[in-house]
């Protein structure tokens, strides 16, 4: 019994701290709390039974874990589903490649906290309640530590942009993003938007941010941390990212509520770098060429 | 609008030589018409007004 309560206890307790209101900003509903926590309770339970079950040589309490990576992925669809109904009313879009990233953490989630739970009920049984609690602090630890993923600011420089006008295109420095027609819009640009420009660090920086579901998803962070004077008559202030195509940086345009360069910037930093998004091309041979 | 991803609504202009085709045109007497009226149309379509700095501001749904 004591090996099933603290291996159930552990994963429920790395669930819960693996619930936080991130960059992501998500889930930010109490029923999406409800409902993960439940999850990661059965989760946990189930990770913990299988080793009291394995002890006894009752090698078919396997197959329900099984069944719970079944449901696991069906916590993905679900979470990707609602995402993208949620999608179709937001003025800053997530972007697929986000509510995929999403999605996966979710599901990922589930797993890590089954696996906790799991190797803290062996550790129950080889080193009691201490070794279990000790076990049980490294694997939540880790949870935290190596299952939080890069951000921009890990890959790439973030630094003020100028906006500038040549002519009617609208510029972040030297990347141009839009024709502006209206004088009156192009002097309030001026006035109130901001830009930066993010410099990828390396060539493997470079392949991510050409990725344009990962320019979105800093688009969105950004317009969510900052708030965006978009509206839905007023195309003009949608922000943008687009990329020097010589170089690979790219800039972000945003026309934000809070003008504050300096938290724009810590925005884009924290911004996650996706999973979908991330290349390496310098792992190969050829990457490795022509980078040189 | 939803079927069309990008396309020019309408085409406000000081000069009538400068556009022709099967788009809606405006013409305008001077510069402070002819944004006027680009303002409106845009606002009412929901879309962009863009420059082609050769005195044709056209609008666009994106």
């Amino acid at each position: 019994m004591k090996i099933i309560l603290s291996g159930s206890l552990a994963g429920t307790l790395a669930r819960l701290l693996l619930i936080r209101l991130d960059y992501r900003q998500y889930p930010g509903y109490p029923h999406g709390y409800i409902s993960h926590l439940a999850l990661g309770a059965i989760a946990s339970a189930l990770g913990a039974v299988a080793v009291p079950a394995l002890l006894n040589k009752d090698f078919t309490a396997f197959t329900f874990l099984a069944l719970a990576a079944q449901q696991f992925r069906e916590i993905r669809n679900i979470e990707r589903e609602t995402l993208q109904n949620l999608e179709e009313t937001r003025l800053e879009k997530r972007g697929k490649d986000y509510i995929e990233g999403i999605a996966r953490t979710f599901e990922a989630r589930n797993y890590l906290v089954m696996i906790t739970a799991f190797l803290t009920s062996v550790a129950a049984v080889l080193g009691g309640v201490i070794g279990a609690a000790v076990v049980a602090v490294i694997l939540i630890f880790f949870s935290l530590t190596f299952m939080t993923g890069e951000t921009i600011g890990d890959i790439c420089e973030v630094i003020p942009g100028e906006i500038n006008f040549k002519g009617s295109l609208l510029r972040v420095n030297d990347i141009d993003f839009m024709s502006v027609g209206l004088p009156e819009m192009r002097e309030k640009i001026k006035k109130e938007a901001l830009g930066v420009m993010i410099k990828p660090k390396d060539d493997n920086a470079r392949a991510t941010l050409h990725d344009m579901g990962q320019r979105m998803a800093i688009a969105h962070t950004a317009a969510v941390i900052m708030g965006s004077k978009k509206d839905v008559d007023i195309p003009e202030f949608t922000p943008l990212v687009r990329k020097n195509p010589d170089t690979g940086a790219v800039a972000l345009y945003i026309m934000p509520i809070e003008k504050d360069l300096e938290s724009l910037i810590l925005a884009v930093k924290r911004t996650p770098v996706l999973e979908s998004a991330r290349v390496r091309p310098l792992k190969t041979q050829a990457g490795r060429m022509a980078a040189d | 609008m939803g079927e069309r991803e990008k396309g020019i609504l309408a085409v406000v202009t000081t000069d009538k030589n400068k556009v022709t085709g099967a788009v809606p045109i405006f013409i305008a007497e001077d510069e402070a018409e002819k944004e006027k009226v680009a303002l409106f149309l845009a606002k009412t379509l929901d879309a962009m007004v863009h420059d082609l700095e050769n005195g044709c501001y056209f609008i666009v749904k994106h």
